[in-house]
């Protein structure tokens, strides 16, 4: 259960920041008005309760639901993904996303100009200046990004119970159900949940070995 | 940035497009669902209204939605007093002691929902306990909710009003102690007012954390009282009421409309700035 917990949440963690970077990156370029209606655009679905964005997905991949009849259409056949570790770790991108978005673009944002100019005017290409520069500068953005994903992910129990049908335990569900649920044993249940908040603590440590150093020159 | 190449403009707006989809999918498709005849949710049966009357109908739904409002204000109010009111004690410690602090006040920023949630639910059980062996009569319900909403809304507030207070220039409030100000009016008529955006801003935070919160109100609302978020997932355990998408739906069209109001009124105060 530990192993399946931390591998799902690493997928999730991995997949938004793939996605997130290359958003985070082209958006950080754009106007200030588009830069702000995306904002806009990236908060509005939080005002709706993320239960109901999850079922939603329910109808969504459901072996007869919207995706396989589009799939159909197509003509490419249906996919199950219902009640899989996939469709887990959907749930987990969709719902956790903009917590990798925000962090990243925010860096991106801040990113002094003059710095591309110098290393393009120093020789670099457009490749070797994201790696050398963009990419370092961005850092602080990424770890908050990465630890705010991780971190409810390996925690959550609903998203689990809705698309994983039950199947797929992660730690959270553990905890509820000895709380809660059917397995009612709060002393195993809190033991579970020290052991959670002891890697969360840790995490939470590195972040702040990596972070502080960065933020507080940027500060002054 | 606005002479960009026109292939990095499409590539732009084609990975924001995607994007969006990604994000209002699921919306759209609650949202459509609130329209159909039928309970099902992946067959469509033919467009209604009927969602919508029987929502306004249905008192189990309207009362978590009165729970839901009225905790989300009263938490957001109270914690976004205690939580400046902490700020300002914050601010006037010696750096380490600062720092320390704040580290404290992170914990339950990055500590995993359900672990807030659970260790909530234990000391409120613990407290009924020892009231109850007093001969008090008395259950988790409203009570616990209200105070787990306001504690774990602290910290938002506090992190929101900590950067303000250290933009402000200190020598301000010492010189409107010097001409005369009490103490109070100092806070009233120097402080205040400079830091009033970062409270401002705590407060929505803190009042979106509440509306939004699943997983803390699962665990400390008792069997009595229910918030919207807890009626919903005790509904995605049997078949969900259709009912329940109306309601997000008209929350959902409130929100955008709110959003289109408050531009409508920022472009117009722009405007406004230009004339003069």
């Amino acid at each position: 259960m530990f192993a399946a917990s931390f591998r799902l949440a690493f997928y999730a963690t991995a997949i938004c920041l793939l996605i997130s970077y290359p958003i985070a990156y082209v958006v950080s370029r754009e106007t200030p008005q588009v830069q702000s209606v995306f904002m806009v655009l990236l908060m509005v679905p939080m005002w709706i309760n993320f239960l109901l964005r999850t079922y939603a997905w329910m109808s969504i991949l459901e072996n007869n639901g919207l995706l396989n009849k589009l799939l159909v259409l197509l003509g490419i056949g249906k996919v199950s993904i219902i009640n899989t570790e996939a469709a887990v770790a959907l749930g987990m991108v969709y719902n956790y996303l903009p917590f990798m978005l925000l962090p990243i673009l925010t860096v991106l944002q801040k990113l002094d100009r003059s710095l591309l100019e110098a290393s393009s005017d120093l020789g670099a290409n457009g490749v070797r200046t994201f790696l050398r520069v963009v990419f370092p500068l961005s850092l602080p953005g990424v770890l908050s990004g990465v630890t705010m994903v991780f971190v409810p992910s390996v925690s959550t129990f609903v998203i689990s119970k809705l698309l994983g049908g039950g199947k797929t335990l992660l730690l959270g569900d553990l905890i509820e159900m000895q709380f809660l649920g059917n397995a009612y044993n709060p002393y195993i249940g809190s033991a579970v949940s020290i052991v959670m908040m002891l890697i969360v603590l840790v995490c939470m440590f590195v972040m702040n070995k990596f972070g502080d150093g960065g933020e507080e020159t940027s500060m002054f | 940035m606005s002479t960009q190449k026109p292939r990095f403009r499409v590539f732009s707006f084609a990975l924001q497009g995607l994007l969006y989809i990604f994000l209002y999918a699921p919306i759209f498709v609650m949202a459509a669902f609130s329209f159909n005849n039928s309970k099902s949710r992946s067959v469509w049966t033919g467009f209604t209204l009927k969602w919508y009357g029987e929502l306004f109908r249905d008192r189990a739904i309207l009362e978590a939605l009165v729970v839901t409002l009225s905790v989300a204000i009263i938490a957001s109010l109270a914690a976004t007093i205690i939580g400046t009111a902490a700020a300002l004690g914050i601010h006037r410690m010696r750096k380490k002691t600062r720092d320390v602090v704040m580290t404290v006040n992170n914990i339950p920023v990055v500590n995993p929902d359900i672990l807030t949630g659970v260790s909530f639910m234990l000391l409120f059980v613990a407290i009924t306990t020892f009231l109850r062996t007093l001969g008090a009569d008395i259950s988790l319900g409203y009570w616990s909710l209200l105070l787990a909403h306001i504690t774990f809304n602290i910290p938002y507030i506090i992190l929101s009003v900590m950067p303000k207070l250290r933009q402000m220039n200190k020598h301000t409030l010492e010189a409107a102690l010097d001409l005369g100000a009490t103490p109070f009016q100092g806070f009233r008529k120097v402080i205040l007012p400079e830091i009033m955006p970062g409270v401002v801003s705590g407060m929505m935070i803190a009042f979106t954390m509440s509306i939004d919160d699943f997983v803390i109100s699962y665990f400390t609302s008792g069997s009595s009282v229910q918030t919207l978020s807890v009626a919903v997932y005790a509904m995605t355990r049997k078949r969900i009421n259709p009912e329940i998408n109306a309601l997000s739906t008209i929350m959902f069209v409130s929100v955008m409309l709110l959003l289109v109001i408050i531009n409508v009124i920022q472009a117009k105060d722009k405007n406004k700035e230009k004339k003069f």
